[in-house]
């Protein structure tokens, strides 16, 4: 089973955003990165389907030199190695596809899985075209994945609204996890030590011969704007009560 | 020249969501005598009255019981084909479950642009779109073009206003060629998900408990309240993490994104990662003990006390208003 992992280094989510004056990206002064919270469910499913199945799991990240230390600490969960595609380009979904897609075709897989989205620029696109460049099946936002090994196949549960569905697919296939899916685990020290010395290789955009194409193009950026100060409201529980849905009936008008 | 708008959209039982008629609406908006709804099953016929009612002018009702099954890559060749018949330029889909899955996929088979999860689009000066569309769950704003001959977007529910525009809704009669044995992904059952029967995403009204509530066995007092309101209830990330709730209450940067008319934060102290997740509501109402919680710098309205004597204080109060009408 050759599972390669779709990682992105995002800023933190505690990180105040702020946008940087007169232009379409964000201040990163101060910024702590770290490796995209749903793709930590990725990395944990793929180590749990080695765990039971055996084979190699492959991280793959694509961004500037930092991204290399997100990549070192999926190596310290337990990922086998990593692939750092290093770019300082500013890149939409599609040609990350484009990317991650020519590294697939090049290593072979059976299963790529990544999250559902990234909580930095929240497109929930990659997976599902890379998906469409290798034509491979999809499944996304997942919950549960079950691994049929002898028969090729996934069964997996995903997550609609308010309801389950599940999804019958053959692999070679895109997997995207969601919050739900495992619970991710933490580098053990050994496990630190080991990831020193495992192979992270370097690919550039020139050598996969890929040249960046924006589709979606952001032209402006903006931080929302401010709530007005708040009504406070403080006493007795029951005039307090009747004020607020006073207020939300006559003022607010949502009542 | 005019946009040519393919409104890609889901039906139950011959029900669409509200999210479908707020994309009709606005397509019609934008390209008046242009919209096409295209919907999928053995009932997709059914929606046409209702379609045209708010703003198809064609409808493309793809009823072959094979569609009553959802397939990714099924679907998403159905979609390529219709829109190629149609020769639309321009896609919406619902940024619902649904349509989050069956848009990039479309996107890639169409080559197309694709801005996921827009609150507004517009006309640019040169007649083609300009979306607004939240990113970092809602910490920054960003206004995107996109430049590839088919543009497409995917729209957040309960944002934009339903009109009744009454247009024609005439069937359309769109060969499709489907090979359902090809088809990989392939949806085989359904069921229902616990916890709350009203989808966040969607709610007009949500009540919402954090660690304030102090154990899951309080959150009965939150679904009084939303019993009474029509509301939908969700939660912070650790009560969900706690196992209080099941994870789909979880409302913030890694959970649901919401924006609903009034948003209830109750026991919710306003972690960044959850203000994010609920910046796109209108109005914010925060119950807390603690003066100090950040939530309340961003609420519209806010109560500092108890929540175990004000929500149900809040409960009769609203039951009064109601009776009163």
């Amino acid at each position: 089973m050759k599972i390669l992992v779709m990682v992105k280094q995002v800023p933190d989510t505690a990180t105040k955003v702020r946008v940087q004056p007169g232009s379409t990206s964000i201040a990163t002064e101060g910024i702590k990165w770290v490796i995209n919270p749903y793709d930590e469910f990725a990395i944990e499913e793929s180590l749990r389907i080695k765990e039971r199945h055996g084979g190699e799991v492959v991280v793959v990240s694509v961004g500037p030199q930092r991204v290399e230390e997100a990549i070192r600490q999926t190596l310290a969960m337990g990922a086998d190695r990593g692939i750092h595609v290093k770019t300082d380009d500013v890149l939409d979904s599609q040609t990350t596809a484009e990317i991650l897609a020519a590294v697939a075709r090049s290593e072979g897989f059976d299963l790529i899985v990544t999250g559902k989205q990234a909580v930095d620029d929240d497109a929930a696109q990659v997976g599902s075209l890379a998906a469409v460049l290798l034509d491979v099946p999809q499944v996304t936002v997942v919950l549960k994945l079950d691994v049929n090994a002898e028969e090729q196949r996934l069964v997996a549960e995903r997550e609609l609204e308010g309801t389950i569905e599940i999804v019958e697919l053959p692999y070679p296939a895109v997997v995207t996890a969601q919050r739900g899916l495992n619970e991710p685990r933490y580098p053990t020290l050994p496990n630190i030590m080991k990831a020193k010395k495992k192979e992270v290789r370097v690919e550039t955009l020139e050598g996969l011969g890929i040249k960046p194409q924006l589709k979606v193009r952001i032209v402006a950026l903006s931080e929302p704007p401010e709530r007005p100060a708040a009504k406070i409201l403080t006493g007795d529980p029951v005039e307090m009560a009747q004020q607020l849905v006073d207020l939300l009936h006559n003022e607010a008008k949502v009542l | 020249m005019a946009n040519k708008i393919l409104v890609v959209l889901e039906q139950h039982e011959g029900k669409v969501r509200r999210i479908a008629l707020e994309m009709l609406s606005l397509a019609q908006k934008l390209s008046a005598g242009n919209v096409i709804a295209l919907t999928f099953g053995s009932q997709a016929e059914e929606t046409r009255e209702m379609l045209a009612r708010y703003g198809a002018d064609q409808v493309v009702a793809l009823h072959n019981a094979v569609f009553d099954q959802y397939s990714s890559d099924g679907f998403a060749d159905a979609v390529k084909q219709v829109q190629s018949a149609v020769g639309a330029d321009v896609l919406f889909l619902p940024a619902t479950a649904w349509g989050k899955d069956l848009a990039p996929r479309t996107a890639g088979l169409l080559g197309a642009g694709l801005a996921t999860d827009c609150t507004a689009v517009e006309i640019g000066q040169d007649g083609r779109l300009v979306a607004t569309r939240p990113i970092y769950a809602g910490k920054a704003i960003a206004t995107v073009v996109i430049d590839s001959p088919v543009q497409m977007f995917s729209l957040r529910p309960n944002i934009q206003p339903v009109e009744e525009t009454g247009r024609a809704g005439q069937l359309e009669d769109i060969v499709v060629t489907v090979h359902p044995e090809a088809w990989r992904a392939k949806v085989t059952a359904v069921r229902a998900q616990g916890g709350g029967t009203m989808e966040l995403t969607e709610a007009e009204i949500i009540v919402s408990g954090g660690r304030g509530m102090k154990g899951p066995e309080n959150f009965k007092l939150l679904d009084a309240l939303a019993t009474e309101l029509g509301a939908a209830v969700g939660s912070s990330r650790p009560v969900a993490d706690e196992g209080w709730v099941p994870h789909s209450y979880h409302i913030g940067q890694t959970g649901k994104v919401v924006s609903p008319n009034v948003y209830f934060a109750i026991g919710i102290s306003g972690a960044i990662q959850h203000l994010a997740g609920i910046s796109g509501s209108k109005y914010i109402v925060a119950i807390n003990s603690d003066p100090e919680a950040p939530i309340f710098k961003a609420a519209n309205y806010g109560i500092v006390g108890n929540l175990f004597e004000v929500v149900p204080a809040v409960t009769d109060a609203v039951r009064k208003l109601k009776t009163e009408r």
